[in-house]
């Protein structure tokens, strides 16, 4: 028996049996008869954004606090191409969404109609896959399709082009369990023989580390428990890339914090020093390895990845594991197991003093003030004041995404929604938007630099017209606060463009949206306006006038390996090389 | 630490047959891309090559298996090893990509290229042009008093020899249509 409907009805139709609630988008000329049929329905809510990039990385916060796809649905042309930078930050940080396009009809691609654009041309580099879709009777199965190839394997953006007369014509419907997709089935368990060596390796290793990074969150809870039950088990330290926050629970004795160009002095050393690293969904990002040729001389190394590409990809690994984080810790737990739980326990003990060295380094040490608010500070207060809530953070990108990475912690998976392969500047209101519709109950934050918060501001009437109370957290330092500090170590002191001359007043910016804002600039009324914050019925904007010329510390500089990194301002000048000023 | 003990191969699941990515030479390898005969495929593996900074010497592609809706693409690159093997990962994400095979690696493999040479000359010149076509077995399937036109089939490398010797006897065009490539055996 099969279903006979119009195109428009079959996307409705075909989001309701993929469990979708929640739809973000804007309509226009192309999609308006899919527009129609959401008026006539009521089991999927749809979200009016003000910008097609905002409906994207709405769906990707959406996506990222839950674990399920975001959906995005927007028109031809323009909007098509105002997503292709959500469509690359998904992609880059491999966030599961499906992005429905409307096109010029059929026999109208080509000729350079109204709002036509080559949109599967356009998009084809930043989705995981895509399709133009010219028949109606195919057009369910390939939605269907786009779900599985987005949420399986490593996950991704996908997107469906539906040209307008393909959404008017009649035709038969496919569900999802009639749907081809047998062909796109990525290997899930990991070679058990190259597991068993890696085994082998734990147990002899003197200074092993764990280097975790988002494949553990996109692997599911699941992934997340087996890495905490393995990091318990066997006593080894863990670190973990900006994107696999979370996974392994801050509060945790065996956590060193984030790795990386701005991480943990302890964690990098660690990384430095270590004789096993086991990496588990990460993808040793430039960020993380800083100078490749000095990268972790010494150690073995083991990786985890479902995406064969990531392996040996830029760092040449001893044992490579092709498969899903969750079935290969399963797996790894099993064999250690069976073989007796070893660990080289006077090894072990040596490494954990050595760590404990490092971390007497107190690396996240600054120098507080009575009069100005240091960024620091107030990411400190926002910790202690929001510790234990059901609290979730996104970010915008820049020297606030770094200290919030700092000294914000996380003890679940799903809770830390930031950009971080692609930085995009403008990813985290909308980010927090998407979240709260997924979590309407729990606090969402997003911190926010003065410079990001501005690229996408627009959707706080989105936030206003839903009623969704997300706070918005800006450290303002009147500044591109990242940019001005790399002016300052490496290109003397010459300030090009780094400043803004005519901010808005920000409360009333908020407040001519319909949204509640306050400033603050003594450090003795900090707490008493993030309470207001945080107490607020509704969305609220809390501009903190912070220091205009902290840096962000500790820093590895370009093309300088891991153990050497910079701690603070007196060790920083003439700290990058020529070699390293090329770089990043 | 004692040396790992992997074997290299040891499953074809496994990534164990990885070559040594240290290696700085430069190789040339011929792959073998099957892929679902639909739109924009082509356009996707040419998007990784040069989105990704990829050599491609050339490129053949044609539906092989109309049923199945299946086609064949053909094709020879270079680079380091460690490269190639990033090639073949990148190609074996595409999601309409079914199997990638690397022909210079996987046992002995025939190539072949067919090439149209159109040589323009007269008097004792066309003669030897005749002479040497039919000693690299080329066909002639034009030919007016002044010109031939070539049809010649063989490795990359015997075409190349043919341009050598045909150019001062007259080269006046060529076309080639890049390089088909096949496992050798039963398999």
């Amino acid at each position: 028996m099969t279903r006979q409907m119009t195109g428009a009805k079959m996307v409705v139709q075909a989001l309701k049996d993929q469990g979708v609630d929640t739809v973000f988008g804007y309509p226009g000329g192309a999609v308006l008869p899919i527009y129609d049929e959401i008026f006539q329905q009521n089991d999927i809510r749809h979200i009016l954004v003000r910008h097609e990039q905002g409906a994207v990385h709405a769906a990707e916060g959406y996506a990222r606090s839950t674990g399920k796809p975001g959906v995005v649905l927007v028109t031809s042309g323009p909007a098509a191409t105002n997503a292709v930078t959500g469509l690359t930050d998904a992609l880059m940080d491999s966030i599961p969404i499906v992005v429905l396009t409307g096109q010029v009809p059929t026999f109208m691609i080509g000729t350079d109609g109204f709002q036509e654009a080559d949109t599967v041309g356009i998009t084809r580099p930043c989705t995981k896959h895509n399709w133009l879709v010219k028949d109606t009777n195919k057009l369910s199965e390939v939605i269907h399709q786009a779900f599985h190839v987005a949420t399986t394997g490593r996950p991704g953006p996908t997107l469906v082009d539906i040209p307008k007369d393909v959404q008017f014509a009649t035709g038969d419907y496919t569900p999802p369990a009639k749907s081809r997709t047998d062909h796109y089935r990525p290997q899930l368990k990991g070679d058990v023989a190259a597991i068993t060596q890696l085994v082998e390796l734990m147990e002899a290793a003197e200074r092993p580390i764990f280097y975790t990074g988002g494949g553990v969150i996109n692997s599911g809870p699941q992934a997340s428990l087996l890495l905490r039950e393995l990091v318990e088990a066997t006593g080894f330290p863990i670190t973990s890339t900006l994107m696999g926050l979370g996974a392994y629970p801050a509060s945790g004795d065996k956590w060193l914090g984030m790795l990386g160009m701005h991480g943990l002095y302890e964690a990098n050393m660690a990384m430095h020093d270590c004789d096993l690293m086991i990496n588990i969904g990460a993808r040793f990002d430039d960020r993380i390895t800083g100078r490749l040729d000095s990268f972790s001389p010494e150690s073995k190394k083991a990786h985890i990845d479902i995406d064969a590409s990531s392996i040996n990809k830029v760092i040449h690994v001893d044992i490579p594991i092709i498969g899903d984080v969750a079935h290969v810790l399963e797996d790894l737990l099993r064999i250690w197991k069976s073989r007796g739980r070893k660990v080289n326990k006077d090894g072990l003990k040596g490494w954990w003093e050595q760590i404990g060295k490092w971390k007497a380094v107190n690396c996240l040490n600054y120098t507080n003030s009575d009069t100005i608010i240091k960024p620091q500070y107030a990411l400190e207060r926002l910790e202690e004041l929001t510790r234990g809530m059901d609290r979730y953070v996104t970010t915008e990108v820049g020297q606030h995404q770094m200290w919030a990475a700092q000294f914000l912690g996380f003890d679940e998976p799903n809770r830390w929604m930031t950009s971080g392969g692609l930085g995009t500047m403008g990813y985290g209101l909308p980010a927090s938007n998407g979240v709260q519709i997924a979590h309407p109950d729990a606090l969402v934050i997003n911190v926010a630099g003065d410079a990001s918060f501005m690229m996408n501001m627009q959707e706080i009437s989105t936030a206003v017209q839903f009623r969704l109370p997300v706070k918005q957290f800006i450290l303002n330092n009147e500044r591109l606060g990242m940019v001005r500090q790399w002016q300052q170590l490496l290109h003397g002191e010459r300030y090009s463009q780094s400043w803004t001359e005519s901010l808005p007043d920000f409360p009333k910016l908020a407040e001519a949206m319909g949204c509640k804002g306050r400033t603050v600039k003594d450090p003795a009324e900090l707490d008493d306006a993030i309470r207001e914050m945080i107490e607020y019925d509704g969305p609220f904007l809390l501009e903190v006038l912070v220091e205009k010329h902290e840096n962000c510390f500790p820093m590895i500089p370009s093309g300088e390996p891991h153990n050497k990194m910079l701690l603070g301002d007196a060790q920083a000048t003439d700290a990058i090389g020529d070699d390293g000023a090329v770089l990043v | 630490m004692a040396a790992l003990k992997i074997k290299k191969g040891a499953s074809r699941k496994s990534a164990y047959d990885l070559r040594d990515p240290h290696a700085e030479v430069i190789e040339r390898h011929t792959l073998a891309v099957v892929v679902d005969n639909e739109a924009g495929v082509l356009a996707r593996v040419i998007g990784l090559f040069s989105g990704r900074g990829y050599n491609i010497e050339s490129l053949t592609v044609a539906e092989v298996d109309h049923t199945g809706h299946r086609s064949r693409i053909t094709i020879v690159t270079t680079g380091t090893p460690q490269v190639i093997e990033q090639i073949k990962a990148q190609l074996g994400r595409i999601v309409p990509v079914h199997e990638v095979h690397d022909l210079t690696v996987e046992g002995a493999a025939v190539e072949r290229e067919l090439a149209l040479f159109k040589v323009a000359g007269s008097g004792e010149r066309r003669v030897e042009a005749l002479r040497l076509a039919d000693i690299f077995r080329a066909n002639v399937v034009d030919s007016t008093l002044e010109s031939f036109v070539f049809e010649i089939t063989g490795s990359p490398e015997k075409i190349d020899a043919f341009a050598d010797l045909m150019r001062p006897l007259g080269l006046a065009e060529l076309a080639r249509t890049g390089v088909a490539a096949l496992a050798r055996g039963a398999e």
